[in-house]
């Protein structure tokens, strides 16, 4: 599904992600950890194809095409979904307009029809259920005056609708409660069906409890230097981030 | 080379889609401003000897006014001996309904998506239609008759109804007001009149249409509404224009009058050739507009989407005359390219308990400049006077201009002015995270606007709400990237 290689990616001129290698395979959910200022965002990022993030280097085949390619909502299009760390705010844009908008547009890209206003209401509806969320979200605009367990919430929402082929959460558990962290988790398991991918970068080991990744990496100055499987998320959480240095001496 | 240039100009046609030209044959008077210029514009429409002794009087006194400079603009001096006042499309005998009106006129305003023939013409909108300097046609006028409405051309009234145009012309709206007001009533040409009588409710949205098609030519129109004691009547004005390089003026007067308990909302769409890229071309629109609530309990209500133009300097203002009377002005002004705009309104409280509300919205992108200007005047005896103002401009890009000159005056200590403003840029985080959930660039930069704009649309009636968002859409094409 996904296959990066050697990848390289600078930020105003500077080298974040310094060749790094990942390969995702359908129906997998592989999760990506390592201390602040590793990278993890930017891998995001430069995923979704943000400006100014720029590709220096490598290679990412995502589907059988070249990401590198592709402007970002070409990607959202090909099946590829971001949920944002800090989701953005629009306001004066109702957040189920926004959401109906940018179903369509994905589906016309792919040469199919439009989603009718009942069935996507149907779909929202049930997400919205899943996620325990307030209806009248639905009508507020886009992320405005939503707390920030509401934000990430809203994303996870987003991608229920949205049906992506692979999914980058970037550090959806921040700042959630247990309890959000659960509904979180239980809307990210819904959506495994054995086909759709999921990247996970965290910070923290609690949301990975909930999720049984396939695979854990670490990742470090820009290049995955550890990977494993769940036991690799606990030591982590255990010893820290501090073992990290002793296995690059 | 050449085909480059087409395609361009393909592009820009579709930008501006009302930039065509009707060749009909004009009947113009010779270019230039004096009394005999004056005497004969009078005297093509018949006029009265009262009407051509205002004009008079009106130009005597704009002969020792000079041009507003006060703006937050960059007038280019404008030869107002080289524009010709009067230009009508020719007719062999006036037309007595719209069966006999010059087919090529009728199909320019099917062009313009205003039908005006019966089996094509909007459902419940009654539509006036300027060309040039005279009015073509008024759809419905049996059916507002019957409801005692009169809606008609501006010459029309002055045949029909010459006692309401001499009592109400220039009561708002007086010729020594300004420049352009000055000018404007001394060779105004046409426009619409509209009467609703005491207790009525006008069955129909009313609106005028103007276009400007001839060239070297200026369209001064006069607008007179006048809403008796408990009426009611929603107006709306739209206008284009062909695209040119030279600049052309518009300098408009639109006064109300909204009587005891009367409601008067008043919107305007207004979609003048802004000119190209490069800022070459373009109408230059100064306009005055007033609305007076004459009497107690009046409303008077403007709201205005302005995309167009190359200069726009419009102030629609109230008077708020009456005892707990309320004006309200709700603005969204867009320039683009080398657009500029000084835009706002005024609010003059003289009666007690009266409320004003301001929410204006403007954008400004590529070398654009966009100023609000509003002045707030509280007077000594406007006890427990309340305004509340909205100022939020939005840009697109670094190289464009926003301002805010807002102006309080209060005489009385019991009154309340709110003042809100804010400037915000259209975020690279709000059109990344679009981008990354499937919008393209152009229908983020839409949606993002829409938002903004959203108080101001919801003011105003449907269809004219949808037209003003698929405007801003077309404005601001190739606005980012």
């Amino acid at each position: 599904m996904l296959k990066i290689n050697n990848l390289k990616v600078a930020v105003n001129g500077k080298e974040i992600l310094k060749g790094l290698d990942l390969n995702v395979g359908p129906g997998e959910l592989h999760a990506i950890m390592g201390p602040n200022g590793s990278g993890k965002s930017t891998l995001g990022y430069a995923l979704a194809g943000r400006d100014g993030y720029e590709m220096t280097d490598g290679s990412v085949e995502f589907d059988g095409q070249d990401l590198s390619e592709l402007e970002p909502e070409e990607r959202a299009a090909a099946g590829l979904f971001l949920a944002f760390q800090y989701p953005v705010e629009i306001p004066g844009v109702n957040n189920a307009y926004f959401l109906r908008a940018a179903l369509n547009a994905q589906r016309k890209a792919r040469g199919e029809e439009e989603v009718d206003s009942m069935t996507f209401l149907k779909t929202v509806r049930e997400s919205i259920k899943t996620l325990k969320m307030d209806e009248a979200l639905l009508k507020r605009a886009v992320n405005e005056g939503f707390s920030g367990g509401e934000k990430k919430r809203n994303e996870i929402v987003q991608m229920a609708v949205l049906q992506p082929k692979l999914a980058i959460l970037d550090e959806t558990d921040s700042g959630l409660d247990i309890d959000a962290l659960k509904l979180v988790a239980e809307g990210i398991n819904g959506l495994r069906d054995g086909k759709r991918s999921f990247v996970v970068i965290t910070h923290y080991q609690r949301l990975l409890d909930y999720l049984t990744p396939d695979r854990v990496h670490v990742l470090s100055d820009g290049r995955i230097v550890e990977s494993g499987g769940q036991e690799l998320s606990q030591r982590l959480e255990a010893e820290g981030y501090a073992f990290l240095e002793e296995t690059a001496a | 080379m050449n085909q480059t240039v087409e395609q361009v100009n393909q592009v820009i046609q579709q930008r501006y889609k009302a930039g065509f030209y009707t060749d009909i044959e004009s009947d113009r008077v010779r270019a230039g401003l004096d009394e005999e210029i004056i005497a004969m514009i009078s005297a093509k429409k018949e006029e009265p000897s009262w009407l051509l002794e205002w004009r008079l009087k009106a130009f005597h006194h704009w002969q020792t006014m000079r041009e507003p400079n006060w703006a937050h603009l960059k007038v280019p001096a404008i030869d107002l001996q080289k524009i010709h006042y009067y230009a009508a499309p020719k007719q062999k005998n006036r037309p007595k309904s719209l069966d006999e009106v010059d087919p090529k006129l009728l199909e320019t305003f099917d062009k313009l998506g205003v039908p005006l023939h019966e089996r094509a013409r909007l459902a419940g909108v009654a539509v006036d239609a300027v060309f040039d300097s005279v009015s073509v046609g008024t759809t419905f006028q049996k059916e507002l008759k019957e409801a005692g409405v009169i809606f008609c051309s501006f010459s029309e009234a002055v045949k029909e109804h010459p006692e309401l145009v001499r009592e109400y012309l220039g009561s708002v709206v007086p010729f020594t007001d300004n420049y352009f007001a000055a000018l404007n009533s001394a060779v105004f040409s046409d426009g619409s009149f509209v009467y609703i009588p005491a207790n009525t409710r006008c069955p129909m949205e009313l609106s005028t249409y103007f276009r400007i098609n001839a060239r070297d030519t200026g369209q001064f129109e006069r607008t007179l509404i006048i809403a008796e004691p408990g009426s009611e009547v929603s107006y709306l004005e739209g206008c284009t224009a062909p695209m040119r390089d030279e600049n052309q003026l518009h300098a408009a007067v639109v006064e109300l009058v909204a009587r005891k308990k009367a409601k008067i909302k008043y919107s305007t769409v207004q979609n003048w050739y802004p000119g190209d890229e490069n800022g070459k071309g373009g109408i230059y629109n100064f306009v005055t507009k007033r609305g007076d609530c004459r009497e107690d309990d009046a409303r008077i209500s403007w709201t205005q989407v302005e995309t167009g133009s190359a200069i726009t300097w419009k102030y629609p203002s109230c008077i708020l005359r009456g005892d707990r009377s309320a004006g309200e002005f709700y603005s969204v002004a867009l320039t683009h390219n080398h657009q500029q705009a000084d835009t706002g309104t005024k609010m003059i409280h003289l009666g007690k308990d009266t409320t004003s509300k301001i929410i204006s919205k403007g954008i400004s992108a590529g070398h654009s400049n966009n100023s609000y200007r509003g002045l707030v005047r509280i007077a000594k005896r406007a006890e427990n006077a309340r305004n509340y103002t909205q100022c939020d401009s939005l840009l697109i890009g670094k190289t464009c201009g926003a301002h805010t000159f807002p102006y309080i005056e209060s005489a009385n200590s019991t009154a309340k002015v709110e003042h809100e403003a804010t400037t915000s840029r259209i975020g690279e985080d709000q059109l990344f995270y679009c981008r990354a959930r499937g919008l393209d660039e152009e229908d983020a930069v839409a949606m993002i606007v829409d938002g903004f704009c959203k108080e101001v649309f919801k003011e105003l009636p449907m269809e004219f709400a949808v037209e003003a968002k698929a405007l801003l859409e077309i404005s601001l094409e190739g606005a980012v990237g």
